[in-house]
């Protein structure tokens, strides 16, 4: 993986330091807190409702052990044992002092990480397919370039006020994992019809108030002309974006106002500029240099099949369960990408205790995997298991409880911290999501219902992303009570699609029977090798709204 | 004419961001144990009086808040303040309701990088 050089470490260093300054210069009064947000902010640093919250940046999801056993140290040393990963790939400490942070700060300077453009009107951390490097039709790791935008946009001077913030993600697969299409810029690797790699480049996706799916922008950017090009939109929009009314701030809200056609002419004359000039030509041999940071490690030349493997599968009702849904195949025979879920029946999506932390380095030791992965889906990934170490891996996943088997099924819920925690939330999300998972916990059925994802937000900012979820839930607050509203049809996938309003809201003790009613239709209606999505993209709204709403007149009118 | 909605006043504390509520000209961090205010003119007095905590520097963002009388005493009215008084819902173990505030430090070794 990526390290840092000498100057990503004096840069980190230098603005662990300057944060200590502000912080006394905070504390001592010489800075108000108008005047002290921005600063604090720009290191990644809110205030939420119970204490301050640290969120760090993890580049395209991308782990060491060492980095890990950090997150863990600063867990137990000035948090509450446990940390929380974010769908932006992230992990967020809830419970840290102001005092403390700047000490945390060079923690993590001591680990190659930051929490530097987590937070603000600047490009924000890049993410990328959580199975990079490891997936069986990857045209090549879209981790080198996404390094390669995170460098430019660190302390880029002319976008750190940009209208708002944003956000770009690359995949380098047919199958879209890292929801490219509801980023601010979306980025799939291509091959041409000369066989030349490129880009394909999406933007104005986006969530909140105004769901948008992306609109594809760049047919195929060469790799040399990239960053000319993303300079090129982020300088469109740098200059045309509205600053007058932050709902309509977003990118999405400028390209989907002009149409791709126009904004498309836009970036294209700002790009003949930028190309004229001669600048931000990416050299083929630093993109080399990145390259090599991430090449894959020496594979060895496994069977396919595993005979430790097989003989678990038959003896582990428990490991075969987990292998049918959290295996995927990998690239090299005789190898495998584990999904570690953090979506344990009844407990808090995303979380993962200091020990749970520690535990996963160990493994990552002991098996000589060099790096984790988050996924924005809020759980983590071993991208290259040897088949035959995967009973191994299992048990001792299992042992630090977190061997649950629900990867893709309707308990694999993405979900925000929502208002147990967040400052801008108007509703609970996780207690509402652990009920549903309670609802669904009998695996036969998860297995039987197949893949429903479920993604639900505390406030119409969707950090849960309930615009892009199979089932979307939304909270609100009506009248000072938390209600709850259903969205259906929403796909993050290559597929992407923004989900449809079912109706009037639930209450808290109603939407996980309205749910349940949800899956039933489904159930009642599918045909035979249909996704609850497929169902819904072939009947309509309709039936599960009459469905839904039958039992539930009194809530809804 | 209904009768006001009774108040208090919260704020945190800009030092490790802890939720405070005002108390006799100061700050507590037990919500059992804030003064509450029938009387709209003093909800409104004692926040004048929390602003020269916020120009001190001492908490960030103090305003007033609804509550309620209710069987066990008084509670908050909006869902917000019920978790701001007792901690996350769903952790128990953690926040105000498990007796945890904020704390130094704790003394665990650092980790061989």
């Amino acid at each position: 993986m990526y390290r840092y050089d000498e100057f990503d470490a004096k840069m980190v260093r230098e603005r662990a330091e300057q944060f200590r300054y502000q912080v006394e210069r905070r504390i001592k009064g010489e800075l108000t807190e108008d005047e002290f947000k921005p600063l604090r902010l720009k290191n990644g640093l809110y205030l939420q409702l119970h204490s301050y919250m640290l969120r760090i940046a993890v580049p395209y999801g991308t782990l060491a052990a060492r980095q890990m056993r950090q997150l863990a140290f600063i867990a137990r040393k000035y948090d509450r044992g446990y940390g929380h990963f974010t769908t932006r790939t992230n992990m967020q400490f809830h419970w840290p002092r102001l005092k403390d942070v700047p000490d945390i700060l060079h923690h993590l300077a001591d680990v190659e990480m930051h929490c530097i453009q987590t937070s603000g009107n600047c490009v924000r951390n890049v993410t990328a397919d959580h199975f990079a490097g490891a997936a069986a039709d990857e045209l090549e790791d879209p981790r080198p370039i996404s390094e390669i935008f995170r460098q430019w946009s660190s302390f880029h001077p002319e976008f750190n006020y940009l209208p708002r913030k944003f956000k770009i993600a690359v995949s380098a697969t047919k199958e879209d994992r890292a929801a490219v299409k509801w980023h601010d810029i979306g980025i799939e690797i291509i091959k041409n019809d000369a066989g030349e790699t490129g880009y394909r480049v999406f933007v104005g996706g986006g969530m909140g108030r105004t769901p948008y799916v992306a609109l594809e922008i760049g047919h195929f950017v060469s790799k040399t002309d990239i960053l000319a090009y993303i300079e090129a939109i982020l300088r469109v929009y740098n200059e045309y974006g509205r600053r007058d009314n932050i709902h309509k701030a977003r990118v999405k809200i400028l390209v989907h106002q002009l149409g791709a056609d126009e904004f498309r002419r836009q970036v294209e004359v700002e790009f003949a500029e930028i190309k004229k000039k001669g600048t931000l030509q990416l050299p083929p041999e630093e993109l080399k240099r990145i390259e090599a940071y991430f090449a894959p490690p020496a594979f060895e030349d496994l069977p396919d099949t595993s005979p430790e493997f097989d003989a678990a599968v038959k003896a582990d009702k428990d490991f075969a369960n987990w292998a049918k849904t959290n295996l995927t195949p990998h690239r090299a025979r005789g190898y495998a990408i584990a999904t570690i879920s953090l979506k344990n029946i009844g407990m808090t999506t995303g979380d993962i205790s200091a020990d749970q932390m520690d535990g996963v380095a160990q493994i990552m030791d002991d098996f000589g995997f060099a790096e984790v992965r988050v996924s924005h889906e809020q759980n983590l990934v071993f991208p290259h298991v040897r088949r035959r170490d995967l009973p191994a891996v299992f048990a001792r996943l299992k042992a630090l409880d977190l061997g649950t088997a629900n990867a893709g099924l309707i308990t694999d819920i993405i979900c925000c911290p929502g208002l147990d925690y967040c400052d801008l939330a108007n509703a609970r999300s996780i207690p509402i999501s652990m009920a549903i998972q309670k609802r669904f916990a009998d695996l036969e059925r998860q297995h039987d219902l197949g893949e429903i994802k479920i993604k639900m937000s505390g406030c119409i900012n969707a950090c849960g992303h309930h615009h892009a979820g199979h089932i979307g839930i939304l909270g609100v607050d009506k009248k000072g009570v938390e209600f709850y509203q259903i969205q259906l049809g929403g796909s993050g996938a290559e597929d992407a699609s923004v989900g449809e309003i079912m109706g009037p809201g639930f209450g808290k003790d109603e939407i996980v029977d309205a749910i349940e009613r949800v899956v039933e239709t489904y159930v009642k209606l599918r045909e035979p090798g249909e996704r609850l999505l497929d169902t819904y993209r072939r009947v309509g709204m309709t039936p599960f709204k009459n469905m839904v709403y039958r039992e539930q007149m009194h809530a809804a009118y | 004419m209904a009768a006001p909605v009774p108040q208090m006043l919260t704020a945190n504390r800009l030092i490790d961001g802890e939720v405070l509520y005002w108390r006799d000209g100061n700050w507590v961090s037990d919500f059992a144990r804030g003064d509450v205010y029938d009387d709209p003119k003093a909800a409104d007095a004692a926040l004048e009086a929390a602003k020269a905590f916020m120009r001190d520097n001492i908490v960030v963002a103090a305003y007033l808040f609804d509550v309620r009388r209710a069987a066990g005493g008084i509670e908050p009215v909006k869902e917000r303040e019920i978790i701001r008084a007792a901690g996350p819902s769903n952790r128990t173990d953690t926040g105000k309701q498990a007796g945890m505030g904020p704390q130094e430090p704790r003394d665990v070794p650092p980790i061989q990088l």
